[in-house]
């Protein structure tokens, strides 16, 4: 068994990198990074256990493949930063691999249809981007079951790759995924997170870089409805000079009980001087009772950047803007439709797809009782 | 011929401290082709009544009537108010972020009309609509009233009030804040409305400027959440000689 790596210490970086569950102690809900996590309804996400593993669905793209997790072209070097995702790690059987060939331009979006194999899966999927490929990947998660695993978006030097994973779970369902993302030089990254319901959802997107120049965007948008739980815990960590990041999570929440942690995290180390971080997080209120907690932390260990900048803010349906609208004749449910689509759009219009976002902001309207598509 | 009829209107403002009466007897009638100036000092209730015809939650009627044509107006939600024919140019017009002035006003004309407005001409339509008031093209594609100057918010009101033609038109504050090239070009497309539609217009104004551009028929004082005086337009100028405060000081005593 290897040691596991202790990095430096910083406020926000994760401390412990390893394959090896025992050196992740059970959380007990006292630390930092889960202090907002429902710890009990979890439990079952701290112990390893014999879950299947999540495969896949239907035909695929040949860049798609199921395979083994012992397979040696599989990251050899990403180590997991918590429990849950060590036993992930360690427990799969089988992983989904994507592999974009270098220099390779693919027009159409590699869909990815993920499918679990029992009640709880461990999910592992890889995306490689090879230098100067460009490519979308597209995955759809299964959401029959309890998810844990981890996602792995690998762009090699000026690669190009925009990723979008879609969670449309029912409130029974519960996950935990890991969306760890490394920039090649001068590379891009366009990463779409769109969860939509589900009982407890945690996802801890992590971004780093491996050398300099390159630019990612994360964007998020995420809904909660009756008494769900959704945690968002995104580290943008900036090692390398020159680089850009850009993250804009967007949520809507109605019923009593919904209550939605995110926490954007942005790490500007002492040797990535010149670079550009913003993020931000805004909150809808569709009803009176929900629970939005919502915070920024930039840590900066370099003065000598372009711009860093976060704002966040949580605001209810303004009854104003219902007026306004229906003063001009147009019905209530028209009315809160326009309001949410236009609270969603620089989110969703960043989807090429238009019969996909279409279909995403349809099934947001449902799920709000807007408008019935059903 | 459309008939805007308010009779003895007596409405509060509803606070977490209970309600505040604000009107109290507002007896009015606007019929199409006329045009009623309001005029009243700061906190008279002149813009609580405009709010209150066209519905706004705040504000709950205690007593008296408003009937549109034979209708109940008060028995209205807010869409069917617009439906049946009246609209409000408001002084503070919010933010719809994500929502662009072309896709806001197709809705709306669409939920007027009862359909949607044919691609083709609609798109000349607005176009048309906004040259008259001298608005940038661009602005079609610019959220609704996000990032708007003062004069952009105003001008975007009388757009909607141009496409909308509604039978009775109610401008609240139109003119504060506009310097006189735009107050000019926004009194245009009020006349260009009113002529083209024959409708009633219910100006609201705290200052006498904008009657020299919109004639108004008939002069109402507002103070203390009632009309206290009514006349011809000469009234507008005996107030801008004397102000208000003759009629304050009546309503003090």
């Amino acid at each position: 068994m290897r040691a596991p790596t202790v990095a430096p210490a910083t406020d926000l970086a994760p401390r412990v990198f390893s394959r090896s569950i025992e050196d992740f102690d059970v959380p007990v809900g006292r630390e930092e990074e889960w202090r907002f996590a429902p710890i009990r309804e979890l439990a079952d996400f701290f112990q390893p256990a014999v879950w299947g593993s999540v495969g896949l669905n239907g035909e695929h793209d040949v860049t798609v493949e199921y395979v083994e997790i012992s397979d040696q072209r599989l990251s050899q070097t990403w180590m997991p930063t918590d429990r849950p995702s060590a036993i992930a790690r360690e427990q799969a059987t089988h992983a989904v691999l994507v592999t974009i060939p270098k220099e390779s331009i693919h027009s159409n979006p590699i869909v990815v249809n993920l499918k679990n194999a029992g009640e709880s899966n461990y999910l592992h999927v890889e995306v490689h981007a090879g230098p100067f490929s460009k490519s979308q990947v597209v995955l759809i998660h299964d959401t029959s079951g309890n998810v844990n695993g981890s996602i792995l978006s690998l762009l090699g030097d000026q690669a190009d790759l925009t990723m979008l994973s879609v969670i449309d779970a029912d409130a029974a369902v519960m996950q935990h995924l890991h969306w760890f993302t490394e920039v090649g030089r001068d590379a891009h990254f366009l990463g779409l997170s769109i969860t939509l319901g589900g009982g407890v959802i945690r996802t801890v997107p992590t971004l780093t870089y491996r050398a300099p120049g390159g630019k990612a965007q994360m964007l998020g948008a995420f809904l909660l409805t009756g008494d769900q739980f959704q945690e968002h815990r995104i580290l943008v960590d900036h090692t390398q000079p020159h680089c850009v990041s850009n993250v804009i999570y967007k949520g809507a929440l109605s019923g009593e009980g919904a209550h939605s942690v995110w926490i954007g995290d942005v790490l500007v180390r002492r040797e990535a001087i010149g670079i550009e971080t913003y993020e931000l997080n805004r909150n809808l209120l569709l009803t009176d009772g929900p629970r939005a907690d919502s915070v920024p932390n930039l840590e900066l260990e370099t003065g000598d950047v372009i711009s860093a900048g976060h704002a966040s803010a949580t605001g209810r349906f303004d009854d104003e803007q219902l007026f306004y609208l229906q003063s001009r004749g147009i019905p209530e449910s028209v009315a809160r439709q326009l309001v949410v689509r236009g609270f969603f759009v620089d989110v969703l219009s960043k989807i090429d797809d238009a019969e996909l976002s279409g279909s995403l902001m349809r099934r947001i309207e449902s799920k709000l009782g807007i408008v019935d598509h059903e | 011929m459309s008939k805007l009829t308010i009779t003895d209107l007596h409405a509060s403002v509803i606070t977490e401290d209970g309600d505040t009466p604000i009107l109290r007897g507002v007896s009015l009638v606007v019929e199409s082709g006329t045009t009623n100036a309001i005029m009243g000092p700061n906190g008279s209730g002149k813009s609580t009544l405009a709010y209150v015809i066209a519905g706004h939650p705040k504000y709950t009627v205690t007593s008296g009537s408003i009937d549109l044509d034979g209708q109940d107006v008060l028995a209205m939600t807010v869409d069917e108010r617009a439906r049946a024919g009246l609209f409000l140019a408001m002084q503070y017009p919010v933010e719809i972020p994500g929502v662009s002035v072309s896709n806001f006003l197709r809705t709306s004309i669409t939920a007027l009309k009862g359909e949607a407005p044919k691609l083709r001409t609609w798109t000349k339509d607005m176009k048309e609509a906004m040259a008259d008031l001298q608005m940038d093209p661009a602005f079609a594609s610019r959220n609704v009233n996000e990032g708007f100057s003062g004069g952009e918010k105003k001008r975007h009101e009388i757009l909607q009030l141009g496409l909308m033609q509604p039978k009775i038109a109610i401008l609240d504050e139109t003119d504060s804040g506009l310097d006189v090239d735009a107050l000019k070009i926004v009194s245009e497309g009020v006349n260009r409305y009113k002529e083209s539609s024959n409708a009633g217009v219910l100006l609201i104004t705290h200052y006498t400027r904008i009657l020299r551009y919109i004639q108004p028929d008939v002069v109402h004082v507002f103070v203390d959440g009632r009309i206290v005086a009514t006349g011809g337009p000469e009234l507008a100028d005996v107030l801008e000689a004397d102000g208000y405060e003759t009629y304050t000081a009546a309503a003090r005593a």
